[in-house]
């Protein structure tokens, strides 16, 4: 046994993700035996206190699990509450939901792409270290990021925890007279969404390809979002409400986060890249033209790569949201009715990181009386660690501080949101 | 050239992000301030002492409780931003019920978990020398705190309440002509007075303001159809612990 082959390589506060957690790699005789990714982010108990709350009040509470995906969180406690009360909303407040959450798309993937992902690539701690030699770039991020975050701010009232979603469509609809100035905005993010297509594609992407199955929503006829059923790679399809009927949650001793994993199958991947593998022939034309340019094939299982299918989902998510600005004609009603009863209610929409999954029971007085939320982090959780496992094993050779760069590199790859997760990462590589 | 940092405890990351959602001053932000911890932005940490510690997130864990001891003693100026910081936050409503039934409720492992029985403020366990508030807090408030801190003068934030910032915004009350049940009047301005602006009530989401009502509230609120149960609810969300005594008999 030599010094070399025992090691411990340990992030203990992972920087550039959202929340807080730690990696753990353990390595005896030259070969890692044990990957651990540690979600120590504190428990927040949401299901819990869900309980005993009125079925208006999930949207705005668990917008609180995420700050930056409170518009997923919103999406998918309403669909589940409607789900649950037997309400359908009229395609206009749909179109009106699909447009709010591709703010959110556009401001989250901006935010993963510039100031969370792309400096590992460049070799810089930050982005504010990277404008001090490449300003532009970064400024052409956060002028997207802002455009995205503006959206949410017209449609949804705040861009941090919108105050206009509700159960049943929202508190007011816009006037087309607020969108307007938006459209010209997003016609400016969509060539600066192309350009970052364009120079995410060209980062040095390390060799590395999954095998996970792959899971996400999807709808036959356009790009899913706020809707749509269950697919994976391995062929499995069901609906949003036969969801817990396959996908199995563990707790594991070192995380505050569940892990999930599909039932008789095992672990799965869920987020941009089985998106883009699932649902790329429903892009728009000009993004499947920029996917095809960018050296996107048919799948993508190089989860470095999920940074082009990210820049990929913002040019669609900025030309979708133009497409429903044009179209958009004030809904008569900016809420429909939803009565309460007794009953169990489902929902699920991607969220900029993955399928996320809300499910709650209700009284006959519309009190919830069970709540149950999986989040994209915690089903990515025991893949993520696979492919570090496997990632880390060819690169024993590298010191520990190199190697622990490229890890935390490797963990951004799935953009994890751990505060989300709190129900994940300090990364540590123990050598013996 | 000012050191500032950063740090999160139990949260939803929301108010750190409102610094990286400053896209129109970060860089200028960033070019008058030294970063010297912001996990969220850069792997780069740098030793304290700090100037400025922003603080994020509510007290859950007694190994936190130690970690803002050693930050208070690291800064000379100390920050708390928004309402899990400065109340709690909504993980605040365990204080009121059984912790481990809670921790069954969620995780099939309940011992799995190391968490306290109860979420408390920042201020709680060590002094805070400003306090941000609301679920987020406002870009804008923050980018007047730096801006302040920087020339070495008080920030500028208001005590009164949303009432005054709807006059202000031209909002319609949405309780006088609406007659929707608003937390307005006990609450503190710095959101813009949004909530009305969209029609709907405010649900208090920045605590409590400087002078609150509470009686007249309830009564207000009783009078726009809300039941004891539901006033309860509407109080005991975001800042539970800081609406404590607005709500009086109804918390």
């Amino acid at each position: 046994m030599t010094h070399r082959s025992d090691r411990l390589i340990d992030v203990r506060a992972l920087a550039r993700v959202e929340g807080e957690g730690a990696m753990h790699v353990r390595v005896r005789d030259g070969a890692v035996a044990g990957v651990r990714l540690e979600i120590y982010e504190p428990p927040r108990f949401f299901e819990a206190f869900l309980r005993g709350r009125r079925h208006t009040e999930p949207p705005d509470i668990t917008a609180r699990i995420c700050g930056i995906c409170p518009v997923a969180y919103q999406m998918s406690a309403c669909a589940a509450i409607e789900d649950a009360c037997g309400v359908t909303v009229p395609p206009s407040l749909a179109d009106l939901r699909r447009l709010l959450y591709c703010g959110e798309w556009i401001e989250s993937h901006t935010l993963h792409i510039y100031l969370l992902h792309a400096p590992d690539f460049l070799g810089y701690p930050s982005a504010l270290d990277l404008a001090k030699d490449r300003r532009d770039l970064v400024e052409r991020g956060l002028t997207l990021k802002k455009t995205g975050n503006d959206l949410i701010e017209v449609v949804g009232g705040r861009a941090i925890h919108p105050v206009n979603v509700r159960v049943g469509g929202f508190h007011r609809v816009p006037a087309p007279a607020d969108l307007a100035p938006l459209r010209e905005r997003l016609r400016v993010a969509l060539d600066q969404a192309l350009e970052t297509v364009r120079w995410v594609a060209g980062f040095d992407f390390p060799d590395f390809r999954h095998e996970h199955e792959m899971l996400a929503l999807t709808e036959p006829g356009r790009y899913a979002i706020e809707s749509g059923t269950v697919a994976t790679t391995g062929g499995l399809g069901f609906g949003v409400r036969e969801f817990e009927d396959h996908v199995i949650e563990e707790h594991v001793p070192h995380s505050t986060a569940l892990h999930a994993h599909l039932a008789g199958r095992g672990r799965y991947l869920t987020g941009p890249a089985a998106r883009y593998t699932l649902n790329h022939r429903w892009l728009s034309p000009l993004a499947r033209e920029v996917a095809a340019e960018a050296g996107l094939g048919a799948e993508c299982l190089n989860p470095y790569r999920s940074i082009i299918v990210r820049a990929v989902e913002t040019v669609y998510a900025v030309e979708e949201a133009i497409r429903l600005i044009d179209c958009y004609e004030p809904p008569s009603e900016a809420a429909v009715p939803v009565p309460p009863r007794a009953g169990t209610g489902r929902g699920a929409t991607e969220a900029p990181r993955g399928t996320l999954f809300h499910r709650y029971e209700l009284d006959a007085a519309g009190l919830v009386t069970s709540a149950r939320i999986v989040p994209p982090t915690s089903q990515n959780q025991a893949a993520v660690e696979d492919d570090l496992g496997r990632f880390v094993a060819g690169r024993l050779d590298l010191p520990d501080d190199r190697l622990t760069a490229e890890c935390e590199q490797a963990i951004r790859n799935y953009d994890p949101c751990i505060s989300c997760a709190t129900h994940f990462l300090d990364l540590r590589v123990d050598r013996g | 050239m000012i050191t500032l940092a950063v740090w999160k405890f139990a949260s939803c990351d929301g108010c750190q992000l409102s610094l990286l959602d400053c896209e129109d001053e970060l860089l200028a932000v960033a070019g008058q301030v030294r970063i010297a911890h912001f996990l969220e932005a850069s792997r780069e940490v740098l030793p304290g002492p700090y100037d400025v510690s922003l603080v994020e997130g509510s007290i859950t864990t007694a190994a936190d409780a130690e970690r803002i001891r050693a930050i208070r003693d690291a800064s000379r100026v100390l920050v708390t931003l928004g309402a899990c910081a400065n109340a709690g936050g909504i993980q605040a409503l365990r204080n009121s019920a059984d912790v481990a039934e809670y921790a069954s409720a969620v995780y099939a492992r309940p011992d799995y978990l190391d968490t306290l029985a109860t979420s408390t403020p920042i201020a709680a366990h060590v002094d805070v020398d400003y306090e941000l508030h609301g679920c987020p807090i406002d870009k804008g408030q923050l980018l007047e705190t730096i801006t302040a801190l920087l020339a070495g003068r008080k920030p500028n934030l208001p005590a009164h309440s949303v009432c005054f910032d709807c006059k202000r915004r031209n909002n319609v009350c949405v309780v006088v002509a609406h007659g929707e049940p608003c937390l307005g009047p006990v609450t503190r301005a710095g959101c813009g007075a949004i909530c009305p602006a969209f029609g709907r009530g405010c649900f208090g989401c920045f605590g409590p303001a400087e002078t609150p009502n509470g009686p007249a509230e309830a009564d207000l609120l009783r009078a726009h159809g809300m039941s004891g149960d539901d006033i309860r609810r509407l109080y005991r969300t975001f800042t539970v612990s800081a609406f404590a005594e607005v709500a009086g008999d109804a918390s």
